[in-house]
């Protein structure tokens, strides 16, 4: 059987551990197509590249249902060297390269062309030479190919990352039978003159009949580049475009789309009496989060508002309130209730009345070894001197005190567990995540500032979880500022929603904002459609 | 059976393990017709004389910076504590408490800037504990032949200006502990002293435990960016750990001493820290977490194993056989525990 298609990814289902990810996946891609693959974080995009490079963690976690098929053959590489054998490539986010080898060791990596010589033919073939001379040559054809004026015989450390991204290209079409490279988020580390030599290459690989599988979130990109476009959402293909008849805002509307069901209905608008009161400023906010930098932010937050901060993955929403912790090195002026807070320096800050649930739970927001009841109580221990009596002149952590509490917060916030005393390692995501809640409320705070409160953890839990954030903001007053990657979380629960961009603010949208403002604003694309 | 499986999980292999060789042992001396008696209050002895030196593990893993094993930093503070007193030639519980008193401020300012030290080489506290332990002994050798000590239960016999290689505590401290309310039962000679001195280090270490110091203290140890989140200075936290870790070092190696009737100068101080990591984490301790039960039972198994074994196999095998075993087993024991999953969640 033959057909026009170079790779037709077939129906793919995938579960890990009953979570549906990918519910029925087409894509279909002809040789020497640029195919443009959009979603949010979460729809699909790196399961679905997972399965098409046959990734331990898909085979780990149970497999998949459905077929990858090269050139009319079922193919399913099951491990990413089959997937190379197929003539699959992929250039990485993080540059896959070794720093101390020349651009020509790392084309040529383990695929060395070898020369026999008087050892080798004693002790085989692991000990041949290498031939310099047509490593070097095939290098530079792989260059020039590319349109690279670089020295094949550079040493890689200290080129400019742009560079890198060009030898981690040529490595891939090096490969003989390169049919079809995947590009995932290629761009992002570019700057823009390199971003648009880089796209001008991706064209000239597409002229040489290499299929290519674009991912990206910067749509403007893919419009100009792509042939095709298929969107991914919540694990479904809810589009397939030709480019040509696209444009950005559609493309965007489709990309976050309307989720509506029981647990995620918009919030209506809510008057503030107070417009002007602003509990928490942050002025020109730097955080240096690794994989998540603030780059000069300036935001303000409402007394008594729920505020939601969104954004797509890498953009630095994460590493605001991360910053304001003083967990990252932060610079800046971040200021509360009128007083400036002093920067990286946490205790000041959890002083101050700010408390954090953090977005890594496992890591960071909980003591896994111990106690329901300890995790609950330490902080408030450490910060406001709670749970202590004197004892012959001594601290002494009041037990009793911390049981009763514990007990009293099990039952508030609807902690499942055999009793104060489990381990918190033991317990699931969402009860985790309400330990980590109950232990910032001991802190009584003003601002509760939440990160991904609901990551990893099901749809009944998300909802008490989303349900309890918003009873604190009506029936205390609290301030909360929410992060979260899942836009309709955020709209189900905020008053304003932020949308972070490159590390900076890209605007302010109240929850019932049209679908296209949003997707343009995720995408960094709301000013320039201003402007045009 | 299921309770069976239960049973061996909370005691763990390593316990029944060497809890089972201690067994047969134990039937061995019984049919050689070995002194039981004896072999019990010499158990109980040495039980109590390594109890102290093994507590002292507890409050470095709380605070995490894993298994001491520098602790003959603080033995050196002990002995110079010890030494001094002798020079003023107190004895008696006299000297065994200006012993003490002046070994802990030396312990502090030592622990502190060992302390300061670690925090700056976090992740190999272990690796450059075992040598800075080595450094501080040999180190303290060029110290035992300057120091300025005239009395002449300390010099060497022919005079001159050095420290002998092991001074004889029979008229100081010698035995205090030991003796201080001692008595017999059915041949067993129980060190009533030396046992409710252990019992209330273990006590100051519990209560410090439930103080918010030690909270916070184990918080620190059990993740460093959970306790950062929290507003908790981990690096402080980390000296204090260190600085109590070497007290009790110091403070145990004076009623080792005290019990053995002899200070060990030199090089002897040279592998102390290992059958006390060895004891500790055949107590069931981890190199991040720890109980003071973990130290009881570490303790009780390591010394019994060495008592017993003793005996039996001299009469068994020719030789030194037992010295040969005992290292086997304590070095067996550290590998085992080192190799198990090190910092990891139980999930």
């Amino acid at each position: 059987m033959t057909t026009e298609y170079l790779l037709q990814i077939k129906n793919i289902v995938k579960d890990y551990s009953g979570n549906r990810v990918l519910k029925g996946v087409n894509i279909n891609i002809k040789p020497g197509e640029i195919h443009g693959l959009v979603g949010e974080n979460g729809a699909g995009k790196s399961t679905l590249m997972n399965i098409l490079f046959g990734m331990p963690v898909i085979h780990n976690t149970g497999g998949y249902e459905g077929d990858i098929i090269i050139d009319g053959k079922v193919a399913n590489p099951k491990t990413p060297r089959e997937a190379m054998d197929l003539g699959i490539g992929m250039v990485h986010q993080e540059f896959m390269l070794i720093p101390g080898f020349t651009v020509t060791e790392n084309i040529k990596l383990n695929r060395e062309i070898t020369k026999s010589n008087v050892i080798s033919r004693v002790l085989g073939p692991k000990l041949e030479t290498l031939d310099f001379k047509s490593m070097r040559k095939d290098s530079r054809e792989a260059l020039d190919k590319l349109g690279m004026d670089l020295d094949e015989r550079e040493i890689v450390e200290g080129l400019p990352v742009g560079f890198m991204q060009f030898i981690e290209i040529a490595r891939e079409i090096d490969k003989d039978n390169l049919k079809l490279l995947v590009f995932d988020e290629p761009t992002a580390v570019l700057a823009e003159s390199e971003a648009d030599t880089f796209l001008k290459v991706v064209k000239k690989l597409s002229d040489l009949g290499i299929a290519i599988l674009f991912i990206s979130h910067r749509l403007d990109e893919i419009i100009e580049v792509t042939d095709n476009i298929t969107v991914l959402r919540d694990g479904e293909v809810v589009s397939y475009l030709k480019t040509k008849e696209a444009n950005v805002n559609q493309i965007a509307e489709l990309m976050v789309g309307r989720k509506l069901d029981n647990v995620n209905t918009i919030k209506k608008a809510r008057e503030i009496e107070n417009k002007d009161d602003y509990i928490l400023e942050l002025k020109n906010v730097s955080v240096d989060m690794p994989g998540e930098r603030v780059k000069g932010l300036n935001l303000k937050v409402r007394r008594g508002e729920i505020l939601g901060i969104g954004g797509l993955g890498g953009q630095g929403k994460i590493g605001i309130a991360n910053g304001i912790m003083g967990l990252y090195k932060t610079t800046g002026e971040i200021i509360k209730d009128g007083k400036k807070l002093p920067l990286n320096q946490p205790k000041e800050v959890l002083d101050a009345g700010i408390a954090f649930v953090t977005e890594d739970r496992r890591g960071v927001g909980l003591l896994l070894e111990n106690s329901i009841e300890e995790n609950i109580a330490i902080s408030a221990l450490q910060i406001k001197d709670r749970f202590i009596k004197k004892l012959a002149g001594m601290n002494i952590m009041a037990k009793k005190e911390i049981r009763e509490y514990a007990l009293k917060m099990i039952e508030e916030l609807d902690i499942r567990c055999t009793g104060p005393r489990q381990l918190t390692g033991q317990l699931s995501g969402g009860n985790q995540q309400k330990v980590c809640i109950a232990r910032a409320l001991t802190l009584e705070p003003d601002i509760i500032m939440v990160s991904e409160p609901t990551r990893g953890i099901d749809v009944g839990a998300k909802k008490i979880v989303l349900d309890l954030l918003k009873k604190l903001n009506e029936e205390l007053g609290m301030t909360v500022i929410i992060t979260s990657s899942e836009l309709a979380e955020l709209r189900s629960i905020s008053d304003r929603i932020a949308i972070i961009f490159e590390g900076k603010l890209e605007g302010i949208l109240e929850p019932d904002a049209s679908d296209v403002d949003f997707g343009l604003m995720m995408a960094g694309e709301y000013g320039k459609g201003e402007v045009s | 059976m299921e309770d069976i499986k239960k049973l061996i999980q909370r005691v763990g292999y390593p316990r029944l393990i060497i809890g089972g060789f201690l067994l047969i042992l134990c039937i061995f001396a019984a049919v050689l017709s070995i002194p039981m008696p004896a072999l019990i209050s010499d158990i109980l002895t040495r039980f109590g004389m390594n109890g102290i030196l093994v507590l002292a593990m507890v409050p470095a893993i709380q605070a995490g910076v894993g298994l001491n094993f520098a602790l003959p930093l603080g033995i050196v503070c002990g002995l110079v504590g010890a030494l001094v007193s002798i020079e003023f030639e107190l004895a008696g519980f006299a000297g065994l408490i200006v012993s003490i008193l002046i070994a802990i401020p030396l312990a502090t300012i030592v622990g502190y800037f060992y302390g300061l030290m670690l925090n700056r080489i976090k992740g190999q506290e272990m690796t450059v504990g075992n040598y800075v332990g080595f450094s501080a002994v040999s180190g303290m050798c060029i110290f035992w032949l300057l120091a300025p000590f005239k009395s002449p239960e300390l010099i060497w016999a022919v005079g001159g200006s050095g420290l002998r290689v092991t001074v004889s505590l029979e008229s100081s401290i010698g035995y205090v502990l030991d003796n201080f309310l001692t008595f017999n039962i059915a041949g067993i000679q129980i060190p009533t002293g030396l046992l409710l001195f252990f019992a209330l280090c273990c006590l100051v270490v519990w209560i410090f435990g439930r103080t918010k110091s030690g909270v916070i203290m184990r918080a620190a140890g059990a993740n460093e960016k959970f306790a950062t989140a929290t507003g908790i200075n981990v690096n402080k936290q980390r000296v204090i750990g260190v600085i109590l870790s070497t007290v009790l070092g110091a403070i145990g190696i004076i009623v080792y001493s005290q019990s053995f009737g002899f200070l060990q100068l030199y090089n002897a101080p040279l592998y102390s820290a290992m059958p006390a990591v060895a004891a500790v984490l055949i107590g069931g301790a981890s190199i991040n977490k720890v109980k003071i039960s973990h130290v009881i039972v570490g303790t009780f198994l390591f010394q019994a194993l060495l008592v017993v074994s003793l005996p039996v196999l001299n009469v068994l095998a020719e030789g030194n056989m037992s010295e040969v075993i005992r290292t086997i087993v304590q070095n067996g024991i550290i590998i085992y525990a080192l190799t198990r999953k090190t910092g990891g969640e139980v999930a």
